[in-house]
């Protein structure tokens, strides 16, 4: 059986669009910044409206090395996607090994943290309104954080076994730009939490 | 069910009305306003949003008038349009042209249908916003009355503070003489679910939630009975939560408030009944003042036998349905939070007597 | 310039039943995901269309006992969440997958096995949601089905008031679909900015396309409230969290906030494609380009913002002050502009026009003049002190039901005669669309028009029986017979469905003489939707290469 079916067609110059890839990963970071904004809206609500418990002034520091290490990594992780995009595979592992080893210290000392609320001040999820909340948002970012260590390391796993290539570039750029939004919710979260709460 | 006598009285008794209605129109339509005939329609219902008798319900009245007539007449201009334009513009045998003229847009036309509707909405936010402040504003008289409301699943429980009276399901209220306001100011609260307190002849409604306290009030002129129910779903019994407004003359009022400031009655013939209602699990729930029973949770029950129904409206107060409400709550109201309490016939009867003479 | 494409099906290859089921369940081709979704969602409309019956059976008189009131608080709840999740947005985003890549001239989506993934998840949560039917007491016990109304308030949703797994039923069902819906929003977002033909710059793309843009990207900022929502209930319940326990000075009000925060763009987000389908519908049977296309891409734009602002309209009784009721009546009013000029251009384009009242049409005029008494019930409620009255009334039920089937539905029966041809090669019994739209058209109007009435008489929304003396009894008898007419219509609609599949008369690959690129392919189109992919000059490519003589593109 044949159709014949009439198709417009003639050429056009220049025709370009945007990058499936980077639209796609900007989309996703809109839709978590939605899921955190609302967060960070429920922690700001019940700021001060704990009825009983530790409160934030009483418990919390300031995680300034942590947050030091994860902003690093948004610079090493730069680096990792310039330095493929220019053939430098090797440079590019280096790289991303920093961004992993960054991101992990960050995990670290937020688990240290967390150790700390829970065994020594008593503070957990279901305490009042501020350990509801804190773990919420906190561990919200601390999840996303993982994810893009995975992502990460596997990159880093497929430049250490040669499967990685220039070709790829662009799509570490897509999970540098998972990893830049994660690591600009951890400066709300920051200021949220550790300024404004207090 | 489908096809009972019931029923049938019932389709008899809606159309009659408006049998009536059109057999006055031509007379009325003279001297008549839309509202008046709205009325006519409505008023068969004992609580229709347009048969208001408080202030907050006739300045709704008053503002929903204005954008009911703005919306119908821009579904007339409309619909008319439309109409007149399908019937115009449709296919008809015989038209030989392939495709009519492309007109793909007009500035000046699309610039009037933007402008226009800006206008009307201008004109109706700013009759809108100033109802929303005039009734939400409003200053409270020295002369109010306060009442706290508290929503229970599936009930209401009434406390005039400065009167120093506790009841619950029927709310007692003075009607409000326009020239010296009286009006009733209820502080609303829930102790569980969110629940929402409507009156529709005296007030739009105004939610009942945990952890909030929320305010309203209204001020009948006329005395009378002013029926409503819960109306944000509270759980299973949502539909039985009704509410009963009485609106007292002061005379009355001020008796009821007396009869109600009273200890409970205690009646030597019902002596066994309390002594059966203090040794049982009622006391856990109920008060009744000069007793023992101090529960909070459900009614005060120190004068259940004023008031003309019980379950909150469920059934009408007589001593067959307490008798059976005692005995299995969720005869009449099924997820009722109320037990039943398994007591024999003979102290059953014993507590339906005496629960009936507490007025 | 046109260039002729021959596509030679082999019909020697015989598959079996199994390979058919296969190719079906792998598939990532989005005409076939379209497909899956729509039939997925017609599943659930039957599903849902009964609960909707057996509840107008049950306030069919007063007092009536034909189901329970912990059955009917169900079956409320089911209606509600299966007709919003799991039969709109699956049918909207089904039509989406199948005619936006055809409309830009693009073979699949940016993602295609991304947009499989999230038919498959969305399906799971559906299934997830009716299993609950089945789980705790049983079948016959009405099983441990959510209950507590599609939008959950708080407290009620806490562990001490809902105990059992009725409600976390609710909660995961619609976190798991809700990831399905954020991924295609993403394939559609991505598809439309990355993937057009040569020559299609936005401001070329059909109208439906446009309108899914603007749906994708209300998507993003408005499931994901939910989702956040969602996780802080499962917190509440499981962790012993306290956003919304009152008791521990949570606030009943923020859980009201977050899901009105979705849930009023989510009726846009089911609206945006009911105008999506009007604007290529209309037009064609009009024999005449959308009148003032640039005007129906702001207001859809605009519309997609400005729903973004309104969400309090749904709390005014919640006791906000006198400010914020002001500024969510005056967001509300304002939506009504660009909505009324899309109604106004569609009324244009009808103007001068040479009207075809094919079933498609016939559909689409019941549902310009539905969405208007909708838009205008709509502006009834906005003004708040109105609203404290009609409110959780059946006034309001009355309202969104408009919207939802009147406007909604209506618009997606449309959808399914005009493009049931190009899906499947065969054209719909017009006989049998004559019989559904007019059998519906009543039933609609006696069921949804007369529930305007209890309302006003202070019937409030989700009560399982009434008493006798409050005037409420006729209306609710003239509404449960709408529901029949109703029942019976969609019956005939399926049965449409079914039958000419296989013996409806065969389409070729443009039977309406219409104008965009997906009328360009055959009937099904192939797999690849384009041997070559087309470029084009104008909004209406077709039209140009049919009137030579005087192109769109010299008037654009």
């Amino acid at each position: 059986m044949t159709t014949t079916v009439a198709v417009p067609h003639h050429p056009v110059e220049g025709w370009t669009q945007p990058s499936r890839g980077i639209v796609g990963m900007a989309c996703l970071v809109l839709a978590e910044s939605a899921i955190f904004i609302i967060f960070v809206v429920a922690y700001l609500f019940y700021i001060g409206k704990s009825v009983s418990g530790p409160t934030p002034r009483e418990v919390l520091e300031l995680p300034i090395f942590a947050t030091v290490c994860l902003l690093s990594s948004s610079i090493t992780v730069h680096f990792a996607v310039h330095t493929l995009r220019d053939s430098h595979v090797g440079r590019c592992a280096a790289w991303l090994a920093a961004t992993v080893l960054l991101g992990g210290i960050f995990i670290a000392a937020t688990a240290m943290e967390w150790y700390d609320l829970i065994y020594h001040y008593g503070l957990t999820i279901r305490t009042n309104l501020f350990g509801t909340t804190f773990y919420s948002l906190v561990g919200l970012h601390a999840s996303h954080v993982i994810v893009g260590l995975i992502m990460l390391s596997l990159t880093f796993i497929f430049a250490l076994t040669g499967k990685l290539a220039q070709v790829h570039s662009e799509r570490l750029e897509v999970i540098s730009i998972y990893w830049h939004f994660v690591d600009a919710v951890w400066i709300v979260v920051f200021t949220v939490v550790y300024i404004l709460g207090r | 069910m489908f096809l009972s006598p019931e029923l049938l009285a019932m389709v008899g008794s809606a159309f009659s009305p408006i049998l009536r209605a059109a057999a006055l129109l031509p007379h009325r339509l003279q001297a008549t306003q839309p509202s008046v005939l709205l009325a006519l329609f409505f008023d068969r219902s004992s609580t229709s949003v347009f048969s208001p008798q408080a202030t907050p319900a006739r300045s709704i009245f008053g503002l929903s008038m204005l954008v009911l007539s703005i919306c119908a007449t821009i579904f007339l201009i409309v619909a008319g349009l439309l109409l007149f334009t399908l019937i115009r513009y449709r296919h008809r045998r015989g038209y030989t042209v392939r495709e009519p003229a492309q007109i793909y847009g007009s500035t000046q036309v699309e610039l009037s249908w933007t402008v226009i509707p800006i206008l009307i909405v201008v004109v109706l936010f700013l009759a809108t916003a100033r109802v929303i402040f005039v009734t939400q504003s409003a200053a409270k008289p020295v002369s109010a009355l306060d009442v706290v409301v508290i929503g229970h699943q599936y009930w209401w429980e009434y406390r005039y503070p400065k009167l120093g009276v506790v009841t619950a399901n029927e709310l007692h209220i003075p009607v409000s003489d326009p020239a010296q306001p009286t009006p009733t100011y209820l502080t609303l609260s829930s102790a569980d679910t969110d629940h929402s307190f409507w009156v529709p002849r005296l007030a739009g409604k105004m939610d009942v939630i945990p952890n909030k306290l929320n305010t309203m009030w209204f001020d009948p002129d006329k005395a009378g009975l002013y029926l409503g129910q819960c109306a944000q779903y509270c759980g299973v019994q949502h539909a039985l939560m009704l509410i009963r407004v009485y609106a007292d003359t002061p005379a009355a009022f001020a008796a009821w408030v007396a009869a109600q400031r009273q200890p409970a009655a205690q009646e030597q013939s019902a002596a066994e009944g309390r002594a059966v209602f203090q040794a049982n699990a009622c006391v856990n729930c109920h008060t009744i003042s000069g007793t023992t029973a101090h529960g909070t949770f459900g009614p005060d029950l120190s004068h259940i036998a004023s008031r003309s129904t019980i379950g909150s409206g469920a059934v009408p107060l007589t001593s067959e349905n307490l008798h059976a409400f005692v005995e299995d709550p969720a005869h009449f109201k099924p997820g009722a939070l109320m037990p039943a309490m398994h007591l024999n016939d003979h102290d059953l009867n014993a507590v339906t007597k005496y629960l009936m003479t507490l007025h | 310039m046109a260039t002729q494409t021959q596509i030679t099906v082999n019909p020697a290859l015989h598959r079996g039943w199994l390979h058919h089921l296969q190719d079906w369940v792998t598939t990532v081709d989005h005409k076939k995901i379209g497909i899956l979704y729509i039939g997925y969602a017609l599943f659930f409309l039957v599903i849902a269309g009964v609960e909707a019956l057996l509840i107008r059976i049950q306030l069919l008189i007063p007092n009536n006992n034909f189901v329970s009131p912990e059955t009917f608080n169900q079956l409320f709840t089911m209606h509600g969440t299966t007709m919003v999740f799991f039969v709109g947005m699956p049918i909207l985003f089904g039509f989406g997958n199948y005619l936006v890549p055809l409309m830009i001239g693009a073979r699949d989506m940016a993602f295609p096995r991304l947009n499989a993934f999230s038919f498959w998840i969305s399906a799971f949560g559906g299934l997830l949601l009716y299993f609950s039917y089945f789980a705790g007491s049983g079948l016959y016990g009405a099983g441990t089905a959510p209950d507590v109304g599609w939008f959950a308030y708080a407290p009620l949703t806490a562990r001490v008031f809902s105990p059992g797994h009725s409600t976390d039923y609710w909660t995961l069902s619609l976190l798991i679909s809700g990831i399905g819906s954020i991924g295609t929003a993403v394939n559609l977002v991505a598809t439309t900015l990355c993937m057009r033909c040569p020559g299609m710059k936005l401001s070329r793309m059909p109208l439906l396309v446009w309108l899914y843009l603007v749906v994708g990207g209300l998507v993003f900022v408005t499931v994901s409230p939910l989702t956040a929502a969602q996780i802080m209930l499962c917190i509440d319940r499981y962790l012993g969290g306290h956003f919304f326990d009152t008791q521990a000075g949570g606030s009943a009000v923020l859980w009201m906030h977050f899901f009105w925060i979705f849930g009023h763009p989510e009726v846009y987000i089911l609206v945006l494609p009911a105008f999506a389908f009007a604007n290529e519908i209309i037009p064609v049977f009009s024999r005449k380009a959308i009148f003032g296309y640039p005007a129906m891409v702001s207001a859809s734009v605009g519309i997609g913002f400005i729903s973004l602002s309104v969400w309090a309209h749904h709390m005014f009784t919640v006791g906000m002050g006198p400010g914020p009721n002001a500024f969510f009546t005056f967001s509300t009013m304002a939506i009504s502009v660009p909505t009324g000029i899309k109604i106004f251009n569609w009324l244009a384009t009808l103007w001068g026009g040479n009207i075809h009242f094919t079933t498609p049409m016939k559909f689409s005029i019941g549902f310009l003049f539905q969405f208007l008494v909708a838009g205008l019930t709509g502006i009834i409620l906005s003004v708040s002190p109105f609203d404290w009255q009609l409110s959780g009334s059946y006034f309001l039920v009355a309202h969104f039901h408009y919207v939802l089937v009147g406007a909604i539905l209506f618009m997606i029966f449309a959808a399914f005669y005009y493009w049931y041809p190009k899906m499947t090669g065969r054209m719909l019994s017009d006989k049998l669309g004559s019989w559904h739209f007019w059998l519906f058209l009543i039933g609609f109007h006696l069921t949804f028009d007369f529930m305007h009435i209890p309302g006003i008489l202070g019937m409030p929304r989700r009560i399982y029986t009434y008493e006798a003396d409050r005037g409420w009894a006729i209306w609710n008898m003239i509404v449960s017979s709408g529901a029949m007419f109703q029942a019976v219509a969609t019956l005939i609609f399926v049965w449409n469905l079914v039958a000419s599949y296989f013996k409806g008369e065969k389409a070729g690959p443009d039977p309406w003489d219409a104008w965009t690129l997906e009328w360009s392919t055959s009937s099904p189109p192939p797999s690849y939707n384009f041997a070559v992919i087309p470029t084009v000059e104008s909004r209406r490519p077709l039209w140009d290469l049919k009137h030579p003589e005087e192109p769109d593109s010299h008037y654009e």
